[in-house]
């Protein structure tokens, strides 16, 4: 701060003031509703002092909801998500990054392409490729008449088939299928002083030993920025695995028990229920945002600039 | 210890050329320093021998052996980088000890020879700590280091004391040639600092736009420019150079008319030939306005070094530096008389700037 | 994006880069492909493959009102929850970056709704605008009927875009910080040597120096507009009532998976996608020319 100015700084406080509880109204009304019981929470406005209901109505909404197997689910697709997310694109920046090869510019733009268009745009076809995964091999091999051959000379009737509806690899493959990690990782990548590589080169190490003992370990802050915003994405996912789960009691996930919290119509209003429900599944990416914020932070800004 | 050749060395990048064919044999043993501005290739050809940079044509052997094709791991080659290229995620220790660890050396055997390299080196203190801990002259000393344990045949340096200060620049100079005269390790030091070059080499190597310009010891090419870009390039202050004409009598003509008696350069004065004449500051004297073949000159302004002083002077259109070591007080504007020292005359020829012999 | 320093090896960058672009070809460019071939394409009721239709889906769609009902819609969401976002989260960083004492504490805060699903925060949200239950319902025991979602159109629709604009405070509010932290110091104090005070530094030197962050906020909230609102408006409306808060991504969904018109849907896909390329382009047209100070 350069000069002293109470006014403004007052003014800031106050601004910040307001802010704070903007944000943190719905966190607070999540709360407190989840806390009462029925009586109170049917009291219009309710009462913004927590009561003493929450066990009750967490273990309510956990039984209702059957977060149980749904919060395993969550962790599965979310981890999964994660983890190969991170792998990927660490080693396809890598290849991008640090070697020289023909296609290496087509590689990158094929990848980079993703970016601009999310899941949620193309809903439509990536949801009929679900059914069978290997459907454009199926589709390469009948083109260009490999099947026919196959067929004539073994007569084997080549027919590949992957459905992933219903499985964990449907719910989390086409979630690893973007280019975000691989940016974030091609950014800092980029940072790396050509001098690091050489010398590891005078060294003797080979391009797999640098990546193990130089790059991997000089992006431990990048990884677990791209861990966390990976991790709240997965979590947070909807639309897809409202999707590609039709088997909601084994492979659904906790957001998708949302809706099914949600008092009906003409039923009973018991929103602390469903507001119990609520904080249960905003939890655990809550938790992780506010413990990794450092890291989080620094790689949600590298990863779009 | 061993032999570098470099035969007919090119380098391309897409359609340029910026290294037009090297011809140089760096004996075993000894400390070679390639000298020249930035741009002219030299850390390029320091990078071809160490392997980070391909060769686009003739051929580099090491020891007798062509390494062309080979990895840099297997040349034998250690590098001492410009900013250092340290590890920064590891310690000095294991920063030292990578390349034993990458060749599969037991932890014991590294250990101890991360040890001795360190002691030579004075780093022991600090092996546990990261380079982001270090002062600029420890971390110099850690790249020195790793450079060291693996016991190379050869050392390349590219400029790797232009990030340090200009009193550790010089402490750094001596430890280097203190370490070459212990291991006796051939070494190749690139730099664009002429008094870098001039107290470390054995051997200086002079090169300008891609191409050589000059070998040798570093008195020979101060004493013997081989051409009116070496001359310019070494020594401080610069030499002194004329261009200009030999007129029908056998003078030199510079500048807006200005003459020079220049009878030593006898055999090489013919009418009209033009040249570019040379002469160190420390060759220029002021003499009496009497004195056979004195140049008049005005003084410009003066430069006081301390122990003496460099007079800036016009004579006839001609800029021109006399080293001084009179005392007594000369202001601008002061006329002179300059004489030249036999002996400190260079001719350069004015089309193609090598040197005339006479 | 040369370097110097490169590996020279046939086979390890494929493999290093093989598993990635596997997913991508299966995952991205056939799916892609695919739509554009459903959206020029009829599938017959009773099989039998598809028949070749031109642009008869789109222009299907182009004649449908409702459509372009939805695409109006979509526009105000977007402009709508993007402005209110982005003002909200400039406000905050730009006073957070003050740094006055105990500000570490309000910053951390801010960020929280990144960490929100969507759909999570449409079930707060709804809890909380309830017309019978929650805290704005209040109004009605004052003045009856004045607030209902259930039935009112615009209600429901500004109920969503809210609580959309609160979804994104957290993440524009990370790099619009970010942003004025790039700021070198000493502009700012050259400005107080200028003799301007705090306010009119952040209104003279800050603002326009953060614009092109502004703009890349800008556009990614309009692309994340298309694509979040999902979430809430399944929890919140179901696009209701009578369809009043529908928009793009959610008449696909209607259109594909409840009314299994694929054709249909593809060929909204393919619109929908094109502008989301569109938006894209012009941000990184407008991110080659960023400001730079050194």
């Amino acid at each position: 701060m350069i000069e002293r100015s109470p006014f403004f700084d007052a003014l800031t406080y106050a601004v910040m003031i307001i802010g704070l509880i903007l944000v943190i109204i719905p966190f607070w009304v999540v709360i407190v509703a989840a806390s009462q019981s029925l009586q109170e929470v049917s009291q219009v406005p309710i009462s913004l002092l927590p009561s003493n209901q929450l066990w009750t109505n967490l273990s309510e909404a956990w039984a209702r909801a059957d977060l149980g197997p749904k919060m395993i689910n969550s962790f599965i697709v979310a981890i999964g998500v994660t983890v190969g997310k991170i792998t990927l694109a660490a080693m396809s920046a890598f290849a991008i990054v640090f070697f020289n090869f023909k296609a290496r510019m087509i590689c990158f733009w094929l990848i980079f392409i993703t970016l601009m268009l999310p899941l949620e745009v193309r809903i439509v076809p990536t949801y009929a490729i679900a059914a069978n995964a290997l459907l454009p091999f199926q589709t390469i091999l009948d083109v260009t008449g490999l099947t026919w051959l196959v067929q004539a000379v073994s007569g084997i009737q080549v027919s590949l088939n992957w459905n992933l509806l219903n499985s964990y690899t449907g719910l989390i493959l086409p979630l690893v299928a973007t280019a975000t990690g691989t940016f974030l990782y091609r950014q800092f990548f980029m940072t790396i002083p050509d001098e690091l590589a050489e010398a590891s080169k005078m060294d003797g190490a080979s391009a797999m030993e640098f990546f193990w003992d130089v790059l991997i370990p000089l992006s431990r802050t990048n990884m677990l920025a791209l861990a966390t915003i990976m991790f709240v994405g997965s979590w947070n996912q909807y639309l897809w695995p409202l999707l590609i789960t039709t088997d909601r009691a084994n492979f659904g996930t906790v957001v998708m028990q949302l809706k099914a919290l949600i008092p009906a119509m003409n039923g009973t209003p018991d929103w602390n229920v469903t507001m119990a429900g609520a904080l249960i599944i905003m939890l655990p990416p809550l938790l992780v945002v506010a413990f990794m914020q450092r890291w989080f932070v620094r790689g949600l800004i590298s990863r779009d600039k | 210890m061993a032999q570098i050749t470099i035969k007919g060395v090119k380098k391309n990048y897409a359609k340029t050329a910026v290294i037009h064919g090297v011809d140089v044999t760096i004996e075993a043993g000894e400390f070679v320093v390639i000298l020249g501005p930035s741009g002219c290739g030299k850390s390029t050809l320091l990078r071809m021998i160490a392997g980070l940079e391909e060769i686009s044509g003739g051929e580099i052997a090491i020891g007798g052996k062509v390494v062309n094709d080979l990895e840099p791991r297997e040349r034998g080659c250690a590098m001492v980088f410009q900013n250092y290229a340290l590890y920064p995620h590891m310690t000095v220790r294991q920063n030292i000890g990578y390349s034993l660890k990458v060749a599969k050396v037991a932890k014991a055997a590294r250990d101890a020879r991360v040890m001795k390299v360190a002691q030579a080196v004075s780093l022991e203190p600090y092996l546990d700590r990261r380079p982001g801990e270090l002062s600029g002259g420890q971390r110099q000393r850690v790249a020195m280091a790793r450079a060291m344990v693996r016991e190379p045949k050869v050392f390349l340096f590219d400029e790797p004391f232009s990030n340090l200060d200009a009193k550790l620049r010089v402490a750094m100079r001596a430890e280097v040639r203190r370490l070459h005269r212990d291991l006796g390790v051939t070494s190749v030091f690139v730099t664009h600092d002429q008094t870098e070059a001039m107290t470390l080499a054995d051997k200086l190597i002079i090169m300008n736009a891609g191409k050589v310009e000059q070998i040798g010891k570093p008195t020979e090419v101060y004493n013997n420019p081989a051409s009116r870009f070496v001359a310019d390039f070494i020594g401080s202050p610069a030499m002194n150079l004329f261009e200009g004409e030999f007129d029908a009598e056998g003078q030199f003509v510079h500048g807006t008319g200005g003459r020079m008696n220049v009878s030593q350069l006898n055999g090489v004065r013919q009418p009209g030939r033009k040249v570019v004449l040379g002469v160190r500051p420390e060759g220029v004297r002021r003499t009496g306005a009497d004195t056979h073949g004195a140049i008049p000159a005005v003084v410009d302004y003066v430069e006081e070094l301390g122990a003496s002083r460099l007079i800036h002077a016009d004579a006839n259109g001609s800029r021109i530096v006399a080293l001084d070591n009179d005392t007594s007080e000369i202001k601008s504007g002061t006329p002179v008389h300059l004489s030249l020292a036999d002996s400190a005359l260079h001719l350069f020829s004015l089309e193609d700037g090598r040197r005339i012999s006479h | 994006m040369e370097r110097r320093a490169v590996y020279r090896n046939k086979v390890l960058p494929w493999l290093l880069i093989g598993p990635q672009l596997l997913l991508v070809l299966v995952f991205f460019y056939w799916p892609t492909s695919q739509a554009l071939y459903w959206a020029f394409t009829l599938e017959q009721p009773w099989g039998g493959g598809n028949l070749w239709a031109g642009l008869d889906n789109f222009l299907y769609i182009f004649r449908d009102d409702r459509y372009w009902g939805t695409v109006l819609r979509s526009g105000f969401y977007a402009l709508a929850a993007t402005g209110l976002s982005m003002l909200v989260a400039l406000t905050l960083a730009s006073f957070v970056d003050r740094a006055l004492k105990g500000t570490k504490l309000f910053q951390s805060v801010f960020i929280w709704p990144y960490a929100i699903a969507a759909p999570a925060a449409g079930v707060a949200f709804r809890f909380i605008f309830s017309p019978e239950a929650g805290l704005v319902g209040a109004i009605n025991d004052i003045w009856p009927g004045v607030w209902d979602p259930a039935t009112n159109g615009i209600h429901a629709l500004a109920m969503v875009i809210v609580c959309h604009a609160w979804l994104g405070i957290g993440y524009n509010f990370v790099f619009f910080l970010a942003a004025l932290q790039m700021i070198p110091r000493s502009i700012n104090e050259a400005g107080a040597m200028d003799g301007a005070r705090p306010f009119r530094r952040m209104l003279d030197l800050q603002l326009p120096l953060i614009a092109p962050t502004a703009f890349f906020l800008l556009i990614m909230n309009i692309i994340s507009s298309f694509t979040d609102s999902f979430g809430l408006i399944d929890t919140m409306t179901e696009g209701g009532p009578i369809g009043q808060t529908e928009v793009m991504v959610y008449k696909i969904y209607v259109d594909g998976f409840k009314g299994l018109d694929y054709s249909g849907a593809a060929a909204q896909s393919i619109i929908l996608m094109l502008l989301v390329i569109g938006l894209t382009f012009i941000q990184f047209k407008w991110v080659e020319r960023r400001v730079h100070y050194n």
